[in-house]
């Protein structure tokens, strides 16, 4: 075991790791840009160039000291990069001393020459590490007086990733990240001297399914979000930490939130899920339709046409229809309601004895690949299945929903109309009762006796469970109508101060509930009373009576980053964060 | 009781005392003013031109090719009443960013400068316009159809901004 000394502190390591890694798995930071844990390394920055040294010793083996007792370091006449350099025993490593701020100093000196300082028209500013270190580690002023090179602006890489070449500092990691990570190498440097540049094989595009993580992997704006392009400033929105729904692997995400609307999904490293990554298309597939086309308040089919009543009066009624054709009924669950949501359900079929329960299985070969991306569509199937509700598809169900034609079916989250199997438009004509939790407007509104509004996971707290069995922890990011941003949800600089008569805080709050407090409060108005006030209270009784579950708390989850089913947790480390110092880093 | 008072009335000079020679000074001061220039101004028909340093209403310096703001955002982070509400948008011009949005609140604004000290495009400016009235709070909010004013009307501000900013 090496022990090296950062900056007079010994530290323990592994050998083969370089000075940046034992630096960081021991909580030091050493500024950087091209260095990324997940990629290889190329040190081509010379950010983290630090001053690197070992103890002299004398002829008998002894310590060689000074004056005062301290012991004489020998420092190697150069500055070293600590992102390349392998740790050996008895190193002495320097990161604040005179010399290696100098070099820092001049490093970032050099990578501000040609680049534009146009961080008034950057997406980037708030959240760029070149402005931390230029906040950090520099003159404050250019001595360079000279015309500025001009690089191509605005190249479009694919329909999703705008690239400037003037912001660019040349770091390599997209171009890394193109042929390591998302193995579609079509990415190089071209020309020489202070014109390189980054191009594009020719009559190529990068639009690997997984390209758009190179957007907060760049150390700077050159990359930016065709979608998100200058919809907000960093610093005006709220990040959530979150799991998207998108398939059944449970990405860890940030939900930018502004206004009550969200504007962007952006990756969150989890060693134990995605590491540091995400897919371009539950990027941009998972937050509009939280946006748009939402139900809010709950409605009632009266006299043949549906009108708008308090939600109260539609859980009376709900639960009325429910007491009467509870026996001769079928609850279709959606796939991605949260394990809170799975157990409520679970016991209210208990409760009004539903004679057929199952969740619906989005399976979808051509999405699922062998990184991150499932052909389980559904974000919570695992959950499900563990919590003892089995899965059938469309197909299936409308089968066993012919086979037995029920009295009544109760939609939880789930709409074969909007999924697009309009096979079953005949069968839902034929279905005496329909009632359905929706969170979106869908033609299956029409069938229903009863629609109740339903939260999405933007804003529930609750549990996933992914395909390999992590349970991970959702907070909302968003407010509903009954719920207050300043109780505990992330908020933003606008959300603390704005008043009501602000306009940019009249985005829209929804009257919606999750899916499990829907159910509770039609079992206790059938009689069925349950203690359930909080999905906290749901989890717990979860996890005393699901032996999967055992043990798990939701600080535990939030504190290892997931645990798996049926094992005890594990601790995920020092996680890398390459932005740190944006607004409301963890 | 041992009591000492400081009136003005204790502090009066004899000749104060007196009465009649203070009414004649007081007179006099009156005939006096009667005859030099008037200060008064028969406001609003009659208005104060303030000087370039003045700081009236926040304005958005318009160009001939359009306004002159990227919408950065800075101002409005900056605006500690928080006045200032700016939504950008993309454009095929050279600065690829717009403002799609651009309001003021004027009910909020204190016209503190800060949102033109900040402005790296020197965008948005302190006009010379003091007297502004609206009928409700959403009259008060200014949007860009307001705040954009010719830079021809703007020149003796921008000029003050370049010599002493």
């Amino acid at each position: 075991m090496p022990t090296i000394t950062i900056d007079g502190r010994k530290i323990e390591t592994q050998p083969g790791k370089t000075i940046i890694e034992a630096a960081l798995d021991n909580g030091i930071v050493i500024p950087h840009f091209c260095w990324h844990p997940a990629l290889s390394v190329a040190g081509n920055c010379r950010m983290c160039l630090v001053r690197v040294g070992s103890y002299k010793k004398a002829a008998d083996g002894s310590l060689e000291r000074d004056s005062e007792g301290n012991p004489v370091v020998q420092w190697l006449p150069k500055l070293q990069i600590a992102c390349a350099t392998p740790v050996s025993d008895g190193m002495v490593v320097d990161t604040k001393g005179e010399k290696t701020v100098a070099a820092q100093n001049a490093v970032m000196e050099f990578l501000l020459i040609n680049h534009p300082l146009d961080c008034p028209i950057c997406d980037e500013a708030g959240q760029c590490k070149l402005q931390e270190y230029a906040f950090k580690h520099s003159r404050g002023e250019s001595r360079f007086t000279e015309e500025k090179v001009h690089k191509p602006k605005r190249i479009r890489w694919s329909d999703r990733i705008v690239f400037d070449g003037e912001r660019c500092i040349l770091c390599s990691r997209c171009i890394r990240f193109a042929n390591e990570i998302a193995k579609q190498p079509v990415l190089t440097f071209v020309e020489r001297n202070d014109h390189v540049t980054i191009e594009l094989f020719e009559g190529t595009q990068f639009d690997s399914p997984y390209s758009m993580n190179v957007i907060e992997l760049c150390p700077v704006g050159a990359l930016t979000s065709a979608d998100f392009r200058f919809k907000a400033r960093v610093w005006d929105m709220s990040f959530t930490p979150s799991v998207c729904p998108g398939c059944a692997r449970g990405c860890n995400i940030h939900i930018g939130v502004r206004d009550n609307q969200i504007l962007r999904l952006e990756p969150r490293p989890n060693p134990h899920v995605n590491q540091y990554w995400m897919c371009d298309a539950g990027r941009l597939e998972q937050y509009q339709w939280v946006n748009t086309g939402r139900i809010s308040g709950a409605w009632l089919r009266q006299n043949g046409r549906h009108v708008s009543v308090p939600i109260d009066e539609a859980l009376d009624s709900a639960a009325e229809l429910l007491k009467r054709h509870g026996k001769q009924s079928m609850m279709i669950l959606s796939g991605s309601i949260t394990n809170e949501d799975a157990f409520v359900a679970r016991q209210f079929a208990e409760a009004f004895g539903v004679r057929e329960m199952a969740y619906v299985t989005v399976e979808d070969p051509s999405f699922g690949d062998d990184f991150l991306r499932c052909s389980d569509r559904n974000a919570n199937s695992t959950g499900l299945r563990t919590i003892g509700i089995e899965g059938n598809a469309w197909q299936q169900l409308l089968e066993r929903v012919q086979q037995y034609s029920p009295e009544l079916i109760y939609f939880v989250g789930a709409d074969p109309l909007t999924a697009g199997h309009n096979e079953w438009t005949a069968v839902l004509e034929k279905v005496p009762t329909i009632i359905a939790q929706l969170s979106n407007h869908s033609s299956l509104e029409a069938y229903a006796e009863i629609v109740l509004p339903a939260a999405t996971y933007a804003e529930i707290e609750g549990t996933f469970t992914n395909i390999d069995g992590w349970v991970q922890y959702l907070q909302p990011a968003l407010e509903t109508k009954e719920t207050l941003r300043i109780n505990g949800m992330k908020q933003s600089r606008l959300d603390k101060f704005g008043a009501p008569n602000d306009r940019w805080t009249h985005g829209e709050r929804r009257l919606c509930r999750p899916h499990w407090k829907l159910m509770t409060e039609i079992a206790s108005r059938a009689g069925h009373q349950w203690s359930y006030r909080t999905a906290r209270d749901v989890f717990a009784a979860l996890s005393d009576t699901v032996t999967q579950f055992q043990g798990m708390t939701y600080e535990a989850l939030i504190e290892y980053r997931g645990i798996r089913l049926s094992s005890p947790p594990e601790p995920v480390g020092v996680v890398y964060e390459s932005h740190y110092m944006r607004p409301q880093a963890e | 009781m041992n009591v000492t008072t400081n009136t003005r009335a204790q502090r009066m000079s004899f000749w104060e005392k007196l009465y009649l020679p203070e009414i004649a000074k007081g007179l006099a001061l009156t005939f006096k003013t009667m005859f030099k220039p008037k200060l008064t101004r028969q406001y609003p028909e009659e208005r104060w031109e303030p000087l370039g340093s003045y700081r009236g209403r926040p304005v958005l310096v318009l160009e001939e090719e359009g306004e002159r703001c990227v919408a950065c955002g800075l101002c409005s982070r900056v605006c500690p009443a928080l006045a200032i509400e700016v939504q950008a948008g993309e454009t095929e011009r050279e600065k690829e960013r717009y403002p799609v949005k651009f309001e003021i609140n004027m009910l909020r604004c204190i016209y503190c400068g800060l949102c033109e000290e900040v402005c790296p495009e020197e965008a948005i400016v302190m006009s010379k316009d003091y007297d502004i009235v609206f009928h409700s709070q959403e009259e008060a909010i200014f949007g860009k159809d307001k705040l954009l004013v010719p830079i021809a009307r703007l020149q003796e501000r921008l000029e003050f901004l370049r010599q002493y900013k």
